[in-house]
């Protein structure tokens, strides 16, 4: 059975602006043990969808359903959620500064946390801190744990935060764009760090990046998200040699040196849509070099373009990857179609 | 590309002081940001400069464009020494040398229109005004891919990647022969990242421009640059063409920085080998002695405690290639296996 189940999520805000329609219609399923990478640009719904499992949300209309180990997050009561948030379902944010409080030393928060939710001694959660904080290689831990978090360097705040998602051995943990803010080399480490866990507790993970590098090094399974809806969903393989849709592709050809590309960057024109006002049919349509009629009223959902591969997009499934010989196919298709 | 030699660093060392004390403010240290670096720019290339936070590359840069002034050494601009030039003296350099930033929300002001903000370079060098100045700055805006007819909007009004033109126009203004990009694309989403490289190049080709580039994305100066140059720490380690540099980085810290680049590439990240460092990297107030990276080097012996490397061609490299270590890496090396232990310095912590 599935860890975690989100169906049909729909997310909005009202602002000043109008309706910011943030995520629109996602699902998803997340096995234990398993990473999952979810991949997009700013505003494409990545970061909301999974702050409002753990109800991190205010004020948004939400509808839709996400059932952790058979009850749906969604619908619980404050404190049914409060039991399962951190102790169950653990979060790593992106800024680990802002993340932890200035005033507090790292080893009382950590402790803080764990006394919240488990029935023991303040000398046993200061035990278990210090036990933590050497799990995730902080050097001299038991020094180290009386240090307030601007003692501490990005790389090492970041293992504090990993150190505290961890402690209460949680079945799920939800990571924000954990390196982003990191240099190369310690983002290799918090990598190498993150994965070791996994293996070592089989912890499932929820891996947010705008970076298809870092999921890349990571993730079993990809979803790409472009304005509120999920558009492509395979393994990683497929994502990296065999995109479907144009975006996930087009975001491939962005980047330097990524697999299958011909080295030559290909960006996609234009810019992300606003969610306030998200175009009609696919979302994608304005920047897409394929666009076809009924890309324009009608939205593809997600449908099956190879084994455990999805995609929502209305070019034939067959189509996939990269070359001239492919290129050219899609576009007669699309031709074709639209004719 | 010719070879001649537009830009030339000599031993550029820029400190900041750490002063204490209310009434004698009394220098009690410095931080070490830039510590010696020499360096050639050539007519037409692009030259990348890598690191990592704080190892000096943006200061780095605002001493090439005089934005600062040095604490020593020289720069030479088309073989005039301009380190020791007086705001004033240095007007005429301005035009030649520009730099794109950062962050296209910070560098461009909120409250001035788009128009009078790319415009400004004119005005500052009594170059046009009234309707050919417009005409100028309506150019330029088509030549970066804006649409001239937004001359009256502000900056709010343009999404990042937009915002991330201006500053270019702006830069070309008075058609530089030297600029400098200080991370121009981090601020960016990846979709746009690849238009404004595009248009870095696109642009570099069409009016003959040579730039120094800094980034912390490493496939980013790689697909860019004709040359890198790795720093730590306030100096640069490595140097060599781009190509070679990637294939067959020496330095073992160019080595295992080009081992933890994230990149989209499975079968390119399943097959490395990681080298993970420990540690952080030390204080710029106070770097470690001899060479700066010993204490997190895994082929660090008791010399590199001792004696700093000069950058050089080392054995059985072009001499094109330089890197700035005692012993460079050569194939079959492992260098996972963590610092050698050496004099003492080795700490794990930060």
């Amino acid at each position: 059975m599935s860890l975690l189940t989100v169906r049909d999520l729909w997310v909005s805000f009202h602002t000043a602006d109008g309706l910011v329609q943030a995520v629109r219609g996602v699902s998803f399923d997340v096995q234990p043990g398993q990473t999952l990478g979810i991949v997009g640009e700013s505003g494409s719904g990545k970061t909301v969808c999974t702050q409002t499992l753990i109800g991190l949300v205010p004020g948004a209309d939400v509808r839709g359903q996400a059932f952790f180990d058979g009850h749906d997050l969604l619908t619980m009561r404050p404190a049914e959620l409060r039991a399962v948030r951190g102790a169950r379902i653990a979060t790593i944010f992106q800024d680990p500064l802002s993340s932890l409080h200035p005033l507090y030393r790292v080893g009382w928060q950590i402790a803080e946390m764990i006394q919240a939710h488990r029935n023991v001694t303040r000398r046993a959660a200061r035990t278990r801190a210090v036990e933590l904080l050497e799990m995730v290689g902080i050097p001299h831990a038991v020094r180290r744990i009386d240090d307030y978090p601007h003692q501490f360097s990005g790389g090492m705040r970041q293992r504090v935060m990993i150190a505290m998602a961890l402690a209460l051995e949680p079945e799920l943990i939800i990571a924000d764009e954990p390196t982003t803010a990191l240099d190369a080399t310690v983002q290799a480490q918090i990598i190498d760090l993150l994965r070791r866990l996994r293996d070592e507790f089989g912890t499932a993970l929820v891996m947010i990046t705008h970076d298809l590098g870092v999921v890349a090094d990571v993730a079993d399974e990809v979803l790409v998200m472009y304005g509120g809806r999920v558009v492509e969903s395979a393994g990683r393989r497929p994502i990296y040699y065999e995109p479907h849709h144009p975006y996930t592709k087009g975001l491939l050809e962005s980047i330097p040196g990524a697999a299958g590309t011909s080295g030559e960057l290909r960006p996609i024109p234009g810019q992300p849509p606003s969610m306030i006002a998200v175009p009609e049919g696919c979302a994608f349509h304005p920047r897409c070099r394929y666009t076809m009629g009924r890309c324009m009223v009608d939205q593809p959902d997600l449908h099956p373009v190879g084994p455990g591969h999805r995609s929502a997009c209305w070019l034939p499934g067959r189509l996939l990857g990269f070359g001239d010989q492919v290129e050219a196919e899609r576009v007669a298709a699309a031709r074709e179609v639209g004719a | 590309m010719s070879g001649d030699v537009m830009l030339r660093l000599d031993n550029v060392v820029k400190h900041f002081p750490i002063r204490r004390g209310a009434l004698v403010r009394r220098q009690i240290g410095a931080v070490r940001a830039v510590d010696g670096v020499s360096l050639e720019v050539r007519r037409g290339e692009t030259l990348g400069l890598v690191g990592e936070t704080g190892c000096g590359k943006s200061t780095l840069a605002r001493c090439v464009t005089r934005l600062q002034p040095l604490t020593s050494g020289t720069v030479e601009f088309d073989g005039r020494d301009v380190s020791a030039l007086s705001r004033r003296a240095l007007r005429p350099l301005r035009r030649e040398v520009q730099m794109i930033f950062q962050d296209p929300y910070g560098a461009l002001n909120p409250r001035r229109r788009v128009g009078s903000i790319i415009g400004d370079p004119f005005a500052i060098h009594g170059i046009a005004d009234g309707q050919e100045r417009k005409r100028l700055v309506q150019d330029l805006m088509a030549l970066v891919g804006l649409n001239p007819e937004h001359y009256n909007r502000f900056p709010a009004d343009f999404s990042g990647g937009q915002r991330q033109r201006i500053g270019v126009a702006r830069a070309l203004a008075l058609r530089p022969a030297l600029v400098v990009c200080d991370e121009p694309v981090s601020a960016l989403d990846v979709s746009i990242q690849a238009q404004i490289l595009n248009l870095l190049s696109d642009l570099q080709q069409s009016l003959g421009l040579t730039y120094v580039f800094i980034a912390h994305d490493l496939s980013v100066v790689e697909h860019v640059s004709d040359r890198v140059a790795v720093m730590y720490l306030g100096r640069i380690v490595e140097l060599a063409d781009a190509g070679e540099l990637y294939a067959r980085p020496r330095h073992p810290y160019s080595a295992a920085l080009l081992s933890a680049a994230s990149i989209a590439d499975l079968d390119m990240a399943d097959r490395r080998e990681r080298i993970v460092l420990t540690g952080d990297v030390p204080s710029p107030v106070a770097p470690p002695a001899g060479c700066h990276f010993h204490p997190r080097c895994p082929k660090a012996q008791a010399i590199c405690v001792r004696e700093a490397p000069k950058l050089v061609a080392r054995e059985g490299d072009r001499s094109t290639h330089r890197t700035a270590c005692h012993f460079p890496v050569v194939p079959g090396d492992d260098l996972t296996g963590g610092p050698a232990s050496v004099g003492g310095a080795v700490d794990g912590g930060d």
